[in-house]
């Protein structure tokens, strides 16, 4: 076929070509391998799995006239799939094969997708930089020195050098929104409800959300369509259907977002304030109305979001004993089989946030922590109801700096949590979030902002998103940094 | 809020963690600035605001009638550690008696 | 000193569902190990639970018939420890805001009629079985099977009331009652589907502190209740009478050599940790499903107990043994015929229940075979005086193997009931001509040779007379040949 390498088409574009028989899925799903991935895979580190003969297998049985028909998919290793490997990043679920696909993963087979790999993480979700994987850490594919984000470090860091042209990540605290933040790529994390969790591996059940990665809003739009929607193995999803996003290009004409500008007053990076008034003024170009407020800055959501969702780690990754499946650190002694194989089998950061849990729910301390921090989540949804009789949806950064360097927060566990200080509170809201890329700051770096809006805004999100998208172009990248990446400029 | 050794090495207990001695002091010191930094929602206003547990309100019960997912015989145990004749197989169970 | 013993009752009903509490693994005894696991019951990775709406129906059909406050929500928690039948390393519980609360259990029987106050009643899951070490050389092994790991149950828990053995176990036999009754389970206590534990401590009678309490485990049969509480009742009395304290403990009753050992706890070993399930919603309960568990609800087997006694005017024992099933009860009534409520019970009681227990039928099986209309029919000829006993008992034997009425019975066999006076006023008659000397030893007042006419006017029938028929009719008879004074 003529025109451009598969690999940087999108998956729209994949589908199309699958369907009228001018690419095979096979091929589409070996091209992110063969190009992009020779070129950048072994320095970038996407990867947990990568199966090629299950590859080859599933591209054999893609439906031909599926929405996704041919679309290779790579998904975080904390998603349940039978024909990879599902480790979550951890020595405690090294090797282990699950017997059912997640919902999702199901969805997006049904439609056609093809999974061509499982991507790395922090293990069991937990981290901002992909340096908590079991199996090693993810490097930013703009900087390798740089870190990813996390904890979809790999699906994102995957996406944006061209392995594939979309994916499915979890979002508990912006594991999704982050990464593709860090990565130059979009990322939705969804209302809470609206896409399965059967299957993925739970880190903070009330908060986590599976999330899409790629690099154009259609497709997030396309995949969103595919996965989204009830599941009768999904007893904590809303009832109904999820909302249609079929009208992602339909324009933000006589729409409001909220500009909560105290949250940036100080300690967002200069970059990224740049990005929110560029972004600001595409969109009142686009003609939608900026609501200047003040908003509740989210270390308030940091602290409640640290609690809760360890509470729930403490208990969802009790199971992980060594009797089942997984790691078994061999003893006489049941007690010590289970202290052996949790202490062997899960890393410094699990441990520390299964500790944090465990004492937050432990007796004496149950009201103090956990009981507070729920009440402060409903103050918290309480703040973005307020702020949402106002706006359609909210700008505000993803994250606080640009992608920081290896090593830099591994040491201070603090200062790793506060780079999801604007993440955070739609966890706690179970509201949607869009990480949008503006394009590459001076040094090369991604910069991106993000739009939150109220449960079930994503078509909102999505419109806005692409309003954003159709104003940027190769121009808004910042001269000198226009050199031939995975990066396939906004379309 | 500081979480000493003692509370460090407690906690791990009850999450049947094998802490190493070296890292309790360390584990102590970082949870204790993490419970520090929590501290601050004292700072907010939750006077008569009911505990979010979950996020979606009430959905449908399942009819009592069969998935579908019951695994085929063996596939249990397939994965397990250890296991003999379809059963897993853990250290010995006993319940700690006094005559 | 006089003491008094102070005694709850925990305990833990298996609901008679199809499929487990949070998924739709069959619910089945005695499987090969680990073939009814799937995903969700196994606690394997990224699965979640979604709650069995049939569960929840029985859980309210017990609450109603308890009297219990129902909530309209009501809320699921973790309850968090380690331990190898427990496949996620939780149990799936409730805990602060429990489906049912209050409410009491009368004891018909025992105890002069009081009623038992319970505290509450929530749905939990069952955990696994772990079957106790192995041994092979120096090795020693456990073997796990999690068939059972997620099966629903109740927990009922008494306020601290009971003050007996023997109230303890009429409580669980009420309670086994009631539960089958309303068809939630099916009660097999050697099963595992009725289980019980027991809080007890003494106090001084008369005195209205609550002593120290110790737990009582195992306690997996009526008699293992009674006796476990009762050893425990003297273990504690022994220790206070000579002046000692009672040490909070978890102990476990070995039913086999009834004796009570005691379970060494870590000091923190109930750090249990409970919390709201993130994974399962609110339960809520709409005031249709209130109604309906309300008009699903039978008359309750210790009011039918009460009827039959006072109603029916049957024997207490009777009343008893007729409520024993609802099946049974119900059986029972569909065959009374019209006044005649103690010949049924009789013929239930020996005749059906014989019937049952040499084949092993239950109650069901026994009505496909001798639906109740049939034996009913029966019952009124028995009582119409139309059948002599033993063709009564052949016609009954007849019902288990063939079809047809009783008549069409009768005249399939060829038996011929020699049923009316006119038929039979010609034998007694021809009797009393032929035994002119019985006759006149009757006359003369001696009863006892009355029997020897009986027999032989029911020989000449050919056996096929009622004898209370040919009775009346020869003192008829032998009244009409008393010579006048
Ligand atoms: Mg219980
Ligand atoms: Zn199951």
């Amino acid at each position: 076929m003529s025109g451009p390498a598969p690999w940087r088409l999108s998956a729209r574009e994949v589908a199309a070509a699958v369907r009228d028989g001018s690419l095979s899925p096979g091929d589409a799903a070996d091209a992110g391998f063969a190009g992009p991935g020779a070129r950048f895979e072994g320095e970038v580190h996407a990867l947990l799995a990568s199966d090629a003969s299950a590859r080859k297998a599933a591209a054999a049985r893609v439906p031909r006239d599926g929405v996704l028909a041919g679309v290779p998919v790579l998904l975080k290793d904390n998603l349940c799939t039978v024909d990879h490997p599902t480790t979550c990043g951890s020595r405690i679920l090294e090797g282990w094969r699950s017997p059912y696909d997640a919902t999702v993963v199901r969805r997006l087979r049904e439609a056609g997708a093809v999974v061509v790999g499982k991507g790395n993480m922090d293990e069991f979700a937990m981290g901002s930089s992909t340096e908590w994987s079991a199996f090693g850490p993810t490097r930013n594919p703009y900087d390798p020195s740089r870190v990813p984000g996390g904890s979809s470090g790999g699906p994102a860091a995957a996406v944006a050098y061209g392995l594939v042209p979309v994916a499915l990540g979890s979002d508990t605290g912006g594991s999704v929104r982050q990464p593709a933040a860090f990565c130059g790529v979009y990322g939705l994390k969804p209302t809470y409800g609206r896409l399965s969790r059967y299957g993925l591996v739970a880190f903070g059940s009330s908060l986590d959300q599976v999330g899409v990665f790629a690099r154009h809003v259609g497709d997030v739009a396309e995949v969103y369509r595919a996965v989204a929607g009830s599941d009768p193995f999904d007893a904590s999803m809303l009832e109904g259907p999820a909302p249609d996003v079929s009208g992602w290009a339909a324009g933000v004409r006589g729409l409001r977002f909220g500009w909560p500008a105290n949250l940036w007053r100080e300690g967002v990076d200069g970059a990224i304030v740049a990005a929110l008034e560029r972004a600001a003024s595409w969109l009142e170009r686009a003609g939608a109305t900026r609501v200047p407020f003040e908003f509740l800055p989210g270390a308030f959501a940091v602290a409640a979001y640290y609690l809760l969702a360890t509470a729930e780690a403490s208990s969802n990754l009790a199971r992980f004993d060594g009797v089942r499946y997984g790691l078994r650190m061999r003893s006489d002694e049941l007690a010590t089989l289970y202290t052996r194989t949790r202490g062997a089998g899960f890393g410094p950061e699990v441990r520390r946030r299964i500790l944090l849990g465990t004492y937050a729910l432990s007796a004496g301390y149950h009201d103090a922590f956990y009981l507070k921090a729920q009440r402060a989540r409903t103050r918290i949804a309480h703040e973005y109801a307020a702020a949402f009789a106002r706006c359609d949806w909210m700008l505000m950064p993803v994250t606080p700096s640009l992608p920081f360097r290896l090593g830099e927060k591994t040491a201070d566990p603090l200062a790793m949590y506060l780079s999801d200080v604007f993440t955070i509170g739609a966890n706690l809201a179970g509201i949607p979030g869009l990480s949008v890329p503006m394009g590459l700051e001076a040094s090369g770096l991604p910069v991106s902002v993000q739009l939150v809006g109220p449960a079930d805004a994503e078509p909102v999100l999505l419109r806005a998103a692409r309003a954003l998208e159709a104003e940027g172009d190769e121009r808004n990248i910042p001269p000198g940094h226009e050199k031939e990446f995975a990066w396939p400029g906004k379309r | 809020m500081a979480i000493d050794r003692a509370e460090a090495a407690r906690i791990a207990e009850l999450a049947r963690l094998d802490l190493p001695e070296s890292e309790l002091d360390r584990v102590a010191a970082q949870l204790s600035q993490v419970l520090d930094f929590v501290a601050r929602l004292d700072e907010l206003d939750l006077e008569g605001l009911e505990p979010t547990a979950f996020a979606p309100p009430h959905a449908a019960l399942r009819a009592d009638l069969p998935d579908g997912r019951t695994l085929e015989p063996g596939a249990a145990t397939a994965s397990a550690p250890e296991a003999e004749f379809g059963y897993f197989i853990v250290p010995p169970v006993v319940e700690n008696l006094e005559p | 000193m006089a003491w008094e013993a102070v005694i709850g009752l925990e305990c833990h009903v298996q609901l008679r569902t199809r499929t487990k509490m949070f998924c739709g693994c069959p619910v089945a005894y005695g499987s090969e190990p680990n073939t009814n696991v799937c995903p969700v019951c196994l606690g394997l990775p990224g699965a979640l639970p979604r709650t069995n709406a049939a569960a929840l129906a029985f859980a309210l059909r017990l609450g109603v018939a308890l009297g219990c406050t129902i909530r309209a929500e009501s809320v699921f928690a973790r309850k968090n420890y380690f331990y190898p039948d427990m496949p996620k390393n939780y149990q799936i519980t409730q805990y602060e805001r429990t489906l049912c609360e209050g409410g009491a259990l009368p004891l018909a029987r025992e105890g002069g009629g009081r009623a038992i106050a319970l505290t509450r009643i929530h749905c939990e899951e069952d955990a696994g079985k772990s079957f106790h070490p192995e041994r092979q050389g120096d090795r020693r092994w456990s073997r796990v099977d999690l068939n059972r790991a997620g099966v629903p149950l109740l927990e009922l828990v008494t306020e601290p009331v009971l003050r007996s053995p023997a109230e303890c176990a009429a409580f669980l036999t009420e309670l086994r009652r009631l539960v089958r009754w309303l068809g939630v389970s099916d009660g097999d206590m050697e099963k595992g589907q009725l289980r019980c534990d027991a809080n007890v401590s003494l106090r001084p009678t008369g005195s209205t502190t609550l002593g120290t309490k110790t737990e009582l485990k195992n306690l997996n049969s009526i008699k293992g209740v009674e006796r476990g509480v009762a050893a425990e009742i003297a273990r504690q009395t022994a220790l206070l009478d000579a002046g000692e304290r009672v040490r909070q403990a978890t102990l476990l009753y070995d039913a086999d050599h009834e004796r009570l050992a005691v379970m060494r706890m870590k000091e923190h070993a109930h750090d249990y940790r409970y919390f709201p399930d993130p994974d399962l919603p609110v339960l809520r309960v709409s005031e249709a499903q209130r109604a309906e568990a309300t008009a699903a609800s039978p008359e309750l087997p210790w009011a039918r107990e009460a009827r039959y006694r006072d109603a029916l005017e049957l024997p207490a024992y009777d009343a008893a043994v007729l409520t024993e099933s609802r099946d049974l009860g119900d059986y029972y009534e569909a065959c009374v015929p019209p006044g005649e409520p103690k010949l049924a019970s009789n013929w239930v009681m020996t005749e059906v229940m014989r019937v049952l227990k040499t084949r092993d039928w239950s109650v069901a099986e026994w009505a496909a075979r001798v639906p109740a209309p049939r034996l009913r029919e029966l019952l009124a000829r028995v009582a119409a005086r139309e059948l002599p006993g033993p063709v009564a008992k052949q016609v009954f034997a007849w019902f288990l193997e063939q079809d047809g009425s009783v008549a069409e019975l009768l005249e399939r066999h060829g038996v011929r009931v020699a049923g009316g006076d006119e038929e039979l006023l010609p034998i007694v008659r021809a009797v009393l001509d032929e035994n002119p000397g019985p006759v006149a030893q009757v006359l003369a007042g001696r009863d006892a040779t009355f029997g020897f006419l009986v027999g032989q006017a029911m020989k000449k029938s050919g056996g096929q007379a009622v004898p209370q028929v040919l009775q009346r009719l020869l003192r008829e008879e032998l009244a009409a040949r008393t010579p006048r004074p």
